[in-house]
C-alpha cells in the first residue's frame, strides 16, 4: 500500500460524509414531507400517483396496517418479476431472444429482487430480456430500497412518537422516497456513469471480430440506468454477470469512485436522517461512529491480510480475480463496503480475496447488515442492536431500560431478539444443511476450508439480503435456488415485521423526561458498548464456523497451502 | 447478611439435599438454560451407560461435571430459599395457634385465631396476643410489636386516628382494646410475608421475564452454532482426509454447548430474585409483589411527608427575640417559667433552650407558689401564675400565638416585634410571644428541625436521578424555607389529599414513576395512585391496604433503601449476564483449538488452528475438562455475590455503567483465561486425563 492509496481511502470517507450529511436532512424532510420547496417540485407528480392509485395520504396506519400494506405491495412486486421472467419470450424488448426461465430460478430471482438482496443465480446478459431487466429488476431496485426506508421511517416515528400507535402511511412513504430521493439521485448518477463510459442502449449484442479472426458477441444493453440504482439503492444486482468488474459496467477509476460513493451514500445519509427525525443528532452521530469504526477495523484487517499474504505468495500483489484498473486497495475497499452495506455489487471476485479479507466480508454480512447496511434496512437493523444494548445497559445500572425516553419492555426485547437472531439462525441452519446434502456439495468449486467459506458466504449473503456471491459456487440448482430464496425471505421479513411491531408498541408509550438515572445513548461509552454487543453477538455465533473456514484457510495459506 | 451466618451448616446441608430434589425435569423446564444443561448431562450419561462395561475416564468426568453444573445452580437457588425460609420460620413462630376472645352480641367466646373471619371483633387485654390483623375500634393500649419489627419498645395503638392498625402476632402489654379483624386467615401480613419469601422464585417480574427471553434466545443460537459445527466438522474432516471422530464426540460437543450457553446467570437468576426479596425483608419491609420492588429501582420522583420524614416530628425553640429594653436572658427566664408545666415537646424545647443558652435551671415550683394555665385551643396560650405568700396572683406569664397575645396585651404590642415575627414566619418558623404581666417581653422562634444527614441522602438521590418532593400542610413560605434547608428539589405546600393525588397524576402523565410514603387514611388515594407506595406499619388499615409495601419500622426514609434494593436486583442480574457472556470468549479459545487443533495437520504435526491455543493448555482433553469445570465452579463462586447483590453506589448512570462494565465485562473476559489455565495445570499435574 502506498501513500496514494491511503489518501484515496481518506478522501473517499471525507467525500462520503460531506455528501451524506445534507442528503440525510433532505431524506428526513422528504419522508416527513416537511420541505415546502420539495413539495412544490415533486408534489404534482406524487398527487397524480396518489389519485391514480386512490391513496389517501392523510390516513395514518397502525403497525399492523402498515405491515399489511407492505406485504401486499411486496407480493405484487414478486409476482411481476416472476411472471415477466416466465413469459419474457412473448414480450417485447428481447432482441437477444432470451427464452423462458426455469421456475425455481425465476422464483429465486423474483424473491431476490423483491427483498433488496439481488442475489443472482443467473448471468444477466445471457438469461434475461431487456424488458425483464428494466421493468422487472430495475423497478424492484427502486421499490425494494423504498420499502426498506419505509420501515426505517416507521420505526423512527414509533421510537420518537408521542403516544400514538400510528406510524405513518406506507403508500405515501414509498412514493415520497422514490420520487423525491431515488429517482433524482439515480438519474444524476446514471448521467455521471454514462459520461464515464457505461453503456446505455437498446441495441442487441455487438459482434466483433477478434485478432484471431473469430467472432465475439459483446453484450450491451440499458446498463447505466440500472447500475445507478443498483448502487444507490444498495441492491447490487449487476446488469452483467461480472457486475462492476465488467468494463462496460464500471470502465474507469472515476466510474469506480462514483459507484463506491453511491454504494454507501444513502445508508450513511439514513443515519443522519434518523438524527433529524428523532431530534437526537448526537445519538445518530454515535451510531455512525460505531458503524465507521467496525467498518474501518474490517477494512484494516482485510487490507493487512491482502498485503501480508502477497509476501507468502512470491511477493507480487494478489491480483487473481481483481481488475488491473482498480488494483488491490480499491478492490478491497469495495469488497468491505459492499458487504457492510448489504449492497452486494462487486468489482472483484471475493472468492479470490485472501482468506481473512474474504472472512471480513462474510463476517460483515453475518453481523446482520448493520454496518451501514441496506438503504433503511441498515438503520432498522442497527436499531434492534441499540435496543438490545440499551436493555443490557439498563440492567447494569439498575433501571428499566429506556430508549429516547421510552421504556424498553418485554415485547420490544422479544421482537428485537427475533429480528437479530432469525437471520443468524438461517445462516447456520442453511450452511449446516448444505454440508449434509451431498448433491449440494457438488456445486462447490473449491474443497477444504475455502469450500466451507463458499457455503457460508452464500447463506449469509442470502439471509443478510446482501446478494453478492463468493463466486465459485454454482447456485443455479433447485436446492440453492429454493433454499436461498427462503433464506432471503426470512432474512428480510423476520426483521421487518419485528421492527414494525416495535414501532407500534414504542409509539404508544409515554416518553419520560431524562434524569441523571437515565443512561444517555449519545455518549462514546454507549457507542463502545453498542459496538461490543454487535461484535460479540456476531462473534460468538459464528466464531466456530469462521474458524473452520476463513481462519484455518489463512493459517494454511501462511504455511503455503492455498485452496 | 452477616458473613458468619452465610454458610450456616444447617442451611448448607438442607440446600445440598434440595439440589438433588430440584433435578426434577419439571422444575428445570422453567429455566431453559439449565434445562438444556440437564438434557446434555443426561445424554452424555446415557452414552456412557450404553458403552458399558467399556468406558472412557474423560467422558465419565465430563458427565460428572455436567451434573455438577446443574446441581450447583440448584444449590444456589436452595441457598437463597434457605435464607428466606429461615426468616419465614421465625415469623411463623409468631403465628402459634392462639385463642382469640371473639366478641359476639356483647358475649365473649374463645375460638382459635385461625377461625376468625374478616369483620369479627375480638377483645385483647394486657398479656393477650392479637389474633389477627385488624383495626382498633375501641380503647387504647400499648403493644409489643417486636415479633414483627424487631423493635423492642412498645407502641401505642388506639381507636380512630392514624394509629389504629394492629398486626396479628403482636402482643398487648397494657390496657384493653377491641379489634375488628380485617383479614381472613392466610391473608394477614405475616402470611403474605411468608408466602412472599417462599414463593419468590415462582412469580417472575417483567424485567426477569425479558432477561429470560434474552437468555433463551442465546441458548437457541448456541444450540444452532454447536449443532452446525458438527456438520462443518464432518465436512472439514472429509475435505482434509482426516478422521476427527475421536474428538468430535457427543460429550465434547455437549461440553462446548454448556460452556457457551449462559449457565452462570441462568443458574443464579432465581437465586438473585429470591435474595432480593430477602434483603428487603431484612430491612423490615414487606412488598406485596416483586414487581413493586423492581419498580422501586425505576423511581423518578419521591414524595415524602415533611413531618417525621424530613423534619423531626415537632417544632423546637431555636432563638429568643427580646423586645426593646428587655435582655435576652430576661426573656429566656420568663419563657422558661411559662413553659415549666408544658409537657408538649415544644414547651420542653423552650426549657432546654433557656438552660443551654443561659444556664437557667428549671425552678421547682410548688403548687402553693404557682398556678399553671394550661393551653387551650380557644385561648391559644399557656403559662403560669406565680403566687405571693398569701397565695394571691402576683405575676402572670403567658406564651402563645401572636394574635392571642396581642389581645392579652391590650394593643401595646411593640412594633419592632411585629417586624421580627414576620421575619420568623418568612424563615419557615413559628413565632410565639411571651407576655409578663401585660408587658410583651419578646418572641420565641420555634422551628422545624431537619433530621441530621437527610440532606446528604437527598443529594445521593439527586445523583441517582431521583427528584424529591416534600409534602406539607404548612404555608408556602414555611415550606420553602424547610425545603431549602433540607435540600429537597421541590415542595408542595398546603397539601390536601386531592392536591397530592393531582400532583402524582401530573408527574405520571409526564412519564415519571412516583414513589410515596404515607400513613394516614387521607393518604390512601394518593398511595393507591403512586407506582410505589410505602405505608408505615403504624398507619391506618386503609393506608396499608392502598400501599404496595409496608415498612414495619415505620421509618419513612426507608424508601431510599427500597430504591437501592430494587436497583441492586437489576444490577446483579445485568452484571452476571455480562460476566456470563464475556466468559464465552475464553471458552472458545480453550475448546476450538482443542477440538480442531489437528485439523488439516500435515504429517501428524500440529494443525494450523492449534495457534488459537493461546493459553497453551496441556492436551485437548484437559482443555475441554478445564473449561467445563471452570464453568461449573464459577456458579458456586458467584453464589455469595448473587445473594448479597452487586454493590450499589449513588452515582449517575454513566459512571455506574462504566464501573460495572469494567468489573464484570472486562473481568468476565480475563478471569476465565486465568481460571481455565490454572485448572488445566492442576488437571495435568494430577493426571486426571491424558
Amino acid at each position: 500500500m502506498n501513500k496514494f492509496e491511503v489518501s484515496q481511502i481518506i478522501f473517499y470517507i471525507t467525500t462520503l460524509v460531506f455528501l451524506a450529511r445534507p442528503l440525510g436532512s433532505y431524506v428526513a424532510d422528504a419522508l416527513e414531507a416537511k420541505s415546502v420547496a420539495q413539495g412544490r417540485i415533486f408534489g404534482p407528480i406524487e398527487n397524480l400517483i396518489y389519485r391514480l392509485c386512490g391513496i389517501n395520504t392523510g390516513e395514518q396506519m397502525n403497525w399492523k396496517g402498515y405491515a399489511g400494506a407492505l406485504l401486499a405491495f411486496n407480493v405484487l412486486g414478486f409476482l411481476a418479476v416472476f411472471l415477466l421472467q416466465l413469459f419474457q419470450r412473448y414480450l417485447p424488448l428481447n432482441p437477444n431472444g432470451s427464452g423462458p426461465i426455469e421456475w425455481a430460478l425465476a422464483f429465486n430471482t423474483a424473491v431476490s429482487f423483491m427483498t433488496n438482496t439481488n442475489w443472482q443465480s443467473y448471468a444477466g446478459e445471457t438469461t434475461l430480456s431487456y424488458l425483464t431487466q428494466m421493468l422487472g429488476l430495475t423497478v424492484q431496485n427502486f421499490l425494494s430500497a423504498a420499502t426498506g426506508v419505509a420501515v426505517f421511517a416507521a420505526l423512527a416515528r414509533g421510537l420518537s412518537g408521542k403516544q400514538t400507535s400510528n406510524i405513518g402511511n406506507f403508500w405515501a412513504d414509498i412514493t415520497r422516497f422514490t420520487i423525491r430521493v431515488l429517482l433524482p439521485l439515480s438519474l444524476f448518477v446514471a448521467l455521471l456513469l454514462l459520461g464515464s463510459g457505461v453503456v446505455q442502449t437498446f441495441k442487441p449484442n455487438a459482434v466483433v471480430k477478434t485478432l484471431e479472426g473469430a467472432g465475439q458477441a459483446i453484450p450491451l444493453g440499458p446498463a447505466a440506468s440500472q447500475i445507478a440504482i443498483k448502487q444507490i439503492g444498495t441492491n447490487g444486482g449487476g446488469f452483467f454477470n461480472a457486475n462492476s468488474a465488467h468494463p462496460l459496467e464500471n470502465p474507469t477509476p472515476l466510474s469506480n469512485f462514483i459507484e463506491m460513493l453511491s454504494l454507501l451514500l444513502l445508508p450513511v445519509a439514513c443515519v443522519f436522517a434518523y438524527g433529524r427525525m428523532t431530534g437526537n443528532k448526537r445519538h445518530a452521530h454515535i451510531l455512525l461512529l460505531v458503524m465507521f469504526t467496525i467498518w474501518a477495523v474490517g477494512l484494516g484487517l482485510a487490507l493487512y491480510s491482502e498485503y501480508s499474504a502477497s509476501s507468502t505468495i512470491g511477493g507480487s500483489a494478489l491480483m487473481e480475480g481483481k481488475e488491473t484498473r482498480f488494483g488491490v486497495t480499491n478492490s478491497v475497499l469495495w469488497a468491505v463496503s459492499t458487504t457492510a452495506a448489504s449492497n452486494g455489487s462487486v468489482n472483484a471476485m471475493h472468492s479470490s480475496l485472501s482468506p481473512i479479507a474474504g472472512g471480513v466480508a462474510i463476517f460483515n454480512i453475518m453481523l446482520g447488515e448493520v454496518i451501514f447496511g441496506g438503504v433503511g434496512a441498515g438503520m432498522y437493523g442497527m436499531l434492534l442492536f441499540v435496543l438490545l444494548t440499551v436493555f443490557l445497559c439498563g440492567l447494569m445500572v439498575g433501571r428499566t431500560p429506556e430508549y429516547l425516553g421510552k421504556k424498553v419492555e418485554k415485547r420490544e426485547i422479544q421482537m428485537a431478539i427475533l429480528g437479530i437472531l432469525a437471520p443468524s439462525a438461517v445462516i447456520l441452519v442453511g450452511a449446516a444443511l448444505t454440508c449434509a446434502v451431498t448433491s449440494a456439495l457438488s456445486s462447490l468449486s473449491a474443497k477444504g476450508p475455502h469450500g466451507l467459506s463458499e457455503i457460508l458466504y452464500a447463506w449469509s449473503s442470502a439471509s443478510g439480503n446482501n446478494g453478492s456471491a463468493f463466486a465459485g459456487l454454482n447456485a443455479n440448482t433447485a436446492f440453492y435456488n429454493i433454499g436461498l430464496a427462503i433464506a432471503m425471505l426470512i432474512g428480510r421479513f423476520a426483521v421487518i415485521i419485528p421492527c414494525l411491531a416495535i414501532a407500534g408498541s414504542m409509539g404508544g408509550k409515554l416518553p419520560c423526561p431524562l434524569s441523571a438515572g437515565t443512561l444517555p445513548t449519545d455518549t462514546p461509552t454507549f457507542g463502545v458498548l453498542l459496538a461490543a454487543v454487535i461484535v460479540v453477538v456476531g462473534g460468538l455465533t459464528f466464531f466456530p464456523s469462521l474458524a473452520l473456514g476463513a481462519i484455518v484457510e489463512q493459517l494454511l495459506m501462511l504455511k503455503g497451502a492455498a485452496f | 447478611m452477616k458473613d458468619k451466618n452465610f454458610w450456616n451448616k444447617d442451611l448448607v446441608s438442607t440446600a445440598v439435599l434440595e439440589s438433588f430434589i430440584k433435578l426434577n425435569p419439571k422444575t428445570q423446564f422453567r429455566k431453559p438454560v439449565m434445562f438444556v444443561t440437564l438434557v446434555g448431562a443426561a445424554m452424555v450419561t446415557a452414552g456412557i451407560i450404553q458403552k458399558l462395561p467399556h468406558y472412557s475416564g474423560f467422558e465419565f468426568q465430563i458427565a460428572l461435571w455436567l451434573w455438577f453444573t446443574v446441581l450447583f445452580a440448584n444449590f444456589a437457588e436452595a441457598m437463597a430459599e434457605g435464607h428466606g425460609k429461615a426468616r419465614a420460620e421465625s415469623l411463623r413462630k409468631s403465628k402459634v395457634e392462639i385463642l382469640a376472645r371473639l366478641l359476639e352480641n356483647g358475649k365473649e367466646t374463645k375460638v382459635p385465631a385461625s377461625q376468625l373471619r374478616k369483620g369479627d371483633t375480638v377483645v385483647c387485654e394486657a398479656g393477650d396476643p392479637i389474633p389477627g390483623d385488624g383495626e382498633v375500634i375501641e380503647g387504647i393500649a400499648s403493644v409489643d410489636e417486636s415479633a414483627i419489627t424487631g423493635e423492642s419498645a412498645p407502641v401505642i395503638r388506639e381507636s380512630g386516628g392514624d394509629r389504629s392498625a394492629v398486626t396479628g402476632g403482636t402482643k398487648v402489654i397494657s390496657d384493653r382494646i377491641v379489634v375488628r379483624i380485617s383479614a381472613d386467615p392466610g391473608q394477614s401480613f405475616v402470611d403474605r410475608m411468608i408466602a412472599l419469601i417462599e414463593n419468590a422464585s415462582r412469580q417472575k417480574t417483567p424485567n426477569e421475564i425479558a432477561l429470560n427471553l434474552v437468555l433463551s434466545a442465546l441458548t437457541i443460537v448456541f444450540l444452532l452454532a454447536v449443532g452446525s459445527l458438527k456438520l462443518f466438522a464432518d465436512y472439514s474432516a472429509t475435505a482434509g482426509g482426516q478422521d476427527l471422530s475421536a474428538i468430535v464426540t457427543v460429550p465434547v460437543l455437549v461440553s462446548l454447548l454448556v460452556c457457551l450457553i449462559p449457565t452462570t446467570i441462568g443458574g443464579l437468576l432465581s437465586a438473585i430474585g429470591i435474595a432480593g426479596m430477602d434483603r428487603l425483608v431484612q430491612r423490615n419491609v414487606i412488598a406485596k409483589s416483586g414487581r413493586a420492588v423492581e419498580a422501586a429501582g425505576d423511581i423518578d420522583v419521591l414524595m415524602l411527608d415533611k413531618t417525621g420524614t424530613i423534619t423531626l416530628g415537632n417544632r423546637m425553640a431555636s432563638a429568643f427575640v427580646p423586645a426593646l429594653g428587655v435582655t435576652e436572658q430576661e426573656l429566656a427566664e420568663a419563657a422558661q417559667l411559662a413553659s415549666l408545666a408544658d409537657e408538649t415537646p415544644e414547651g420542653r424545647s423552650i426549657v432546654v433552650l433557656a438552660k443551654t443558652k443561659f444556664q437557667l435551671r428549671a425552678k421547682e415550683l410548688h403548687p402553693h407558689e404557682a398556678r399553671f394555665i394550661p393551653f387551650s385551643a380557644s385561648t391559644q396560650f399557656s403559662g403560669v401564675e406565680l403566687l405571693d405568700t398569701e397565695r394571691k396572683p402576683a405575676r402572670k406569664i403567658l406564651k402563645g400565638a401572636i394574635a392571642a397575645i396581642k389581645v392579652e396585651c391590650g394593643g401595646k404590642f411593640p412594633s419592632e416585634l411585629d417586624k421580627a415575627q414576620a421575619g420568623i414566619s418568612n424563615q419557615g418558623g413559628t413565632p410565639l410571644a411571651v407576655i409578663d404581666n401585660g408587658r410583651v417581653l419578646g418572641l420565641i422562634h420555634l422551628k422545624d428541625i431537619v433530621k441530621g444527614g437527610i440532606k446528604e441522602r437527598f443529594s445521593q438521590l439527586r445523583k441517582m436521578g431521583i427528584k424529591t418532593v416534600m409534602i406539607t400542610g404548612d404555608n408556602p413560605l414555611t415550606a420553602a424555607a424547610i425545603a431549602a434547608e433540607a435540600g429537597v428539589d421541590d415542595f408542595m405546600a398546603q397539601a390536601t389529599p386531592e392536591s397530592k393525588l393531582a400532583r402524582i397524576r401530573l408527574e405520571q402523565a409526564s412519564g415519571r414513576l412516583v414513589a410515596m410514603t404515607g400513613d394516614g387514611t387521607n393518604d390512601a388515594p394518593a398511595l393507591a395512585q403512586a407506582d410505589v407506595a410505602v405505608t408505615m406499619n403504624t398507619g391506618t388499615q386503609a393506608a396499608r391496604e392502598a400501599g404496595n409495601m409496608v415498612d414495619l419500622d415505620s421509618n419513612p426514609t426507608k424508601l431510599i433503601e427500597i430504591v437501592e434494593t430494587g436497583k441492586q436486583l437489576l444490577m446483579t442480574r445485568g452484571s452476571l449476564t455480562t460476566f456470563s457472556i464475556a466468559n464465552d470468549i475464553a471458552k472458545y479459545f480453550a475448546i476450538i483449538p482443542a477440538v480442531f487443533g489437528a485439523l488439516y495437520a500435515v504429517n501428524g504435526g500440529a494443525g494450523p488452528l492449534s495457534v488459537l491455543n493461546v493459553m497453551r493448555l496441556h492436551s485437548p482433553q484437559s482443555a475441554i475438562l478445564s473449561a467445563i469445570i471452570f464453568n461449573a465452579l464459577i456458579i458456586v463462586a458467584l453464589i455469595p455475590l448473587a445473594l448479597r447483590g452487586v454493590k450499589y453506589i449513588a452515582v449517575d448512570a454513566q459512571t455506574l455503567l462504566r464501573r460495572n462494565m469494567f468489573i464484570y465485562g472486562l473481568g468476565g473476559i480475563v478471569v476465565p483465561f486465568i481460571g481455565i489455565k490454572l485448572l488445566d495445570m492442576l488437571i495435568s499435574a494430577v493426571g486426571l486425563v491424558g
